[in-house]
């Protein structure tokens, strides 16, 4: 106990001593998140050194280990560095799916070597990572992908079509599945890692319905990639590629939470600003109760979220848990922006210009955005089929 | 937070859970039914259950309780849950129980708790007066005279108390009719003189009563708690009282789960398990989520009460409302994915929704909670 006292006074020391003022600050729009890599933007110079100042210390990924530049730190540090984090307001560091996805499949699957080489440029956020998944043909059926990798002795020769390839015109390096055999299905496909700045590679943005083109579809022409690329043994890659979609639905359910765009403000308090209030009470009835109603969703939610971790930490537990927390929270997230626009009116109608404030341009965009939540790392249809088959065991 | 149970409350819910399984099933209620029996309760059933120290879950050993606190009544309610199993449990020990326990003087302590944790004594609260909850309510008159009150009023859906002993009657002293003060606690004899008890069969087969109180006199020591003061207890005890069923309409909700799901396996049509229709798959599997949160509330609420949380009120609403829906949703959709058989009588899918009808409806229902919980939140 005193140790962790003690952790927790010099934790504090040095935030207070390393965090620069404006890094305490909520972020104004999407372009203050840190996402690093070689083409790193940043909207602030003081961003740059709090992600240098963290990294030094491997704060950015607190709880890998030391050797692969982690922060090495056990689960009860952590809580207490998290804890003096949000304590200050700081803005996380660093964004990226090479900490939220890819990395934790690494610490699992790949070899020591890869492990040192790629883990602490992640740690660092020198290497930006994207994920290569989907297809055109290979959505919901994602084991049915045809981008194929073939043996050329030395290396693998890659050709074929990525589709909602999430800022791979951003990234510099990418986490993809592959083809290696033809005759099966999930079990002839690869997991590789390469460079996109390897001849053959192009990366073309898709325009969204929320105005923005964070997705990418992206082409590989007889792109080289060394054979120590590989990560796990050929043909086993369906293993690492469904282990790192439960980062991924756990990452994407964190929404259900509510702490995207506009949610500084309650959604009762929003109610009364565009509403009014009468004895204290949203004014419109009906939507007084859509209101409480969506509250008490997200309390369950986070209850049970709660719940799920202890229970795990006790050793129990129910079995798919990601799935239907990915389905339940992505859909209670659809729903908030839903509500958000009717508590807005037509001021939550607005596209750009004059007449709406940048919080109403940003939650109009945002309610956009949110009905991917369901669709990207697996439909909601998907993981209801997941639970059917694997939790309630209902025949196929 | 405890949202995990430890060892010694697993055991208990085993031991619940084999007891109802094996002395109360539903096949008990049936039998309830059907002979028409004049308690609507099984009476040996109830001494087992006292006898096992579930009565008196709530209770302090110094008066022969087994002082297993909210948790385990709620685990033992989950479980008579999941075999529709009619007992006072709710009546006397969650709801009146609890009241003694709060307001009770050190002499109406002595005098009930002791027979309540013995199965000795079976208690109702007389509160409702219309037919929706409405614990501020109260029409009920009791005029002082010296040192004795009068009571004149008449209250509905008394739960148990064609069968009670003993009432606890809020009544007004003060106040107009809607007015949180002025509202008072009596027990009260169920024999009085002027008191006239109708049972009142519901569609559950469970039972409530229709109590009028014609000019009832009581003593000044029958009061619990304070004159005009009764609002802050029945507060309490409602919350108690709405988690607690909260706690039984899960057992209910998981029982017909299951039971569906194995029927959806076992039912062919078109020559395949019904199971495989991703029409049925669907919305079963957004049920199982649905009871994942609902299985979080009620433990919540439970872990609330044990630690005399101070946010009770809200996490009683969250557990009561959510509970409601569900319990009417999932019965709704067993008895759907039954197809026709789900509607005879043969089937007990019926039993749970008219049980999960009256449960939604008691203590509050989901419209009631979800105002309520906006109230709390300040919007």
């Amino acid at each position: 106990m005193e140790q962790l006292e003690k952790f927790r006074q010099d934790t504090r020391e040095w935030l207070e001593a390393n965090c620069p003022p404006s890094m305490r600050t909520p972020m104004a729009s999407e372009d203050d998140t840190v996402w690093g890599g070689r083409k790193a933007t940043y909207s602030n110079p003081e961003a740059k050194l709090w992600l240098d100042r963290m990294a030094s210390r491997g704060w950015t990924v607190p709880t890998w280990p030391k050797a692969y530049g982690g922060g090495g730190l056990a689960k009860e540090e952590n809580q207490i560095l998290q804890q003096e984090l949000r304590r200050i307001k700081a803005r996380p560091p660093l964004s990226s799916f090479g900490i939220w996805m890819l990395g934790p499949a690494l610490l699992e699957y790949a070899s020591e070597e890869q492990k040192k080489r790629f883990l602490p440029p992640i740690v660092r956020g020198e290497i930006r990572w994207c994920q290569g998944y989907s297809e055109p043909g290979a959505g919901s059926d994602l084991a049915g992908l045809q981008t194929k990798a073939e043996d050329k002795g030395d290396h693998y020769l890659v050709n074929g079509q990525k589709i909602w390839t999430s800022y791979a015109d951003k990234a510099d390096w990418i986490f993809c599945l592959v083809r290696t055999d033809a005759t099966k299905k999930h079990d002839g496909i690869s997991f590789l890692l390469f460079d996109m700045e390897s001849p053959g590679v192009e990366a073309r943005p898709i325009s969204m319905i929320s105005g923005a083109s964070p997705f990418c579809e992206t082409f590989f022409t007889d792109v080289k990639v060394p054979k120590e690329n590989l990560v796990g043994e050929l043909n086993k890659g369906w293993t690492i590629a469904k282990r790192l979609l439960q980062h991924e639905r756990d990452m994407i359910s964190g929404m259900g939470l509510g702490s995207g765009v506009g949610s500084a403000a309650s959604l009762e308090s929003l109610a009364k600003d565009y509403f009014g209030e009468s004895n204290g009470k949203v004014a419109s009835a009906a939507l007084r109760e859509h209101i409480a109603q969506q509250k008490m969703d997200g309390k369950a939610f986070a209850l049970t979220l709660q719940r799920t971790s202890e229970e795990a930490k006790a050793g129990q537990g129910m079995g798919a848990a990601s799935s239907i927390f990915k389905y339940y929270g992505t859909e209670l997230n659809k729903r908030r922006y839903e509500l958000m626009l009717e508590i807005m009116g037509t001021q939550g109608l607005g596209w750009t210009g004059e007449g709406f404030t940048p919080q109403e341009i940003g939650v109009t965009r945002s309610w956009l955005r949110s009905k991917g939540n369901s669709i990207e790392g697996g439909t909601s249809e998907v993981q209801l089929n997941v639970v059917a088959k694997r939790v309630l065991n209902l025949p196929d | 937070m405890a949202l995990v149970l430890t060892e010694e409350q697993q055991l208990l819910r085993d031991t619940a859970t084999q007891f109802f399984q094996n002395r109360a099933p539903i096949a008990n209620l049936r039998k309830l039914r059907d002979t028409k029996n004049a308690d609507g309760f099984d009476r040996a059933v109830w001494k087992e259950m006292a006898d096992l120290g579930f009565a008196g879950i709530l209770t302090s050993e110094k008066y022969g309780g087994t002082d297993f606190g909210p948790v385990g009544l709620g685990l033992v309610l989950e479980q008579s849950g999941r075999t529709l199993t009619a007992s006072p449990l709710i009546s006397t020990v969650l709801v009146c129980g609890s009241a003694v326990q709060l307001a009770g003087s050190a002499a109406q302590r002595q005098d009930l708790l002791s027979a309540i944790a013995a199965g000795e004594t079976i208690m109702s609260l007389a509160l409702e007066e219309g037919p929706h909850h409405n614990p501020t309510h109260i029409a009920t008159k009791a005029t002082s005279e010296g040192n004795t009150f009068r009571i004149s009023g008449s209250k509905t859906f008394v739960l148990d108390g064609h069968v009670a002993d003993k009432l606890i009657v809020a009544a007004r002293t003060s106040g107009d009719v809607n007015a949180k003060s002025g509202i008072t606690l009596f027990i009260v004899d169920a024999k009085a003189k002027g008191v006239t008890i109708t049972r009142t069969l519901m569609v559950d087969n469970r039972n409530a009563a229709n109590v009028t109180f014609d000019n009832v006199s009581v003593s000044a020591d029958a009061v619990l708690g304070s004159v005009d003061g009764g609002n802050d207890v029945i507060e309490q005890v409602l919350d108690i009282a709405r988690i607690g069923l909260a706690a039984e309409m899960l057992g209910s909700i998981q029982e017909v789960f299951d039971t569906t799901v194995e029927y959806l396996k076992e039912r062919k049509q078109f020559g395949v398990p019904i199971g495989s229709f991703q029409a049925l798959k669907h919305r079963i599997a957004d049920l199982f989520a649905e009871i994942e949160l609902c299985r979080s509330v009620v433990l919540d609420g439970l872990s609330a009460l044990e630690a005399r949380r101070n946010d009770v009120p809200l996490v009683a609403s969250l557990a009561k409302a959510r509970l409601s829906d569900t319990a009417r949703r999932m019965t709704n959709e067993g008895l759907q994915m039954r197809g026709g058989m789900g509607m005879t009588d043969q089937f007990d899918i019926g039993l749970f929704m008219k049980r999960a009808r009256v449960a939604a409806a008691t203590f509050g229902d989901a419209n009631f909670h979800r105002d309520r919980y906006a109230t709390l939140e300040g919007f």
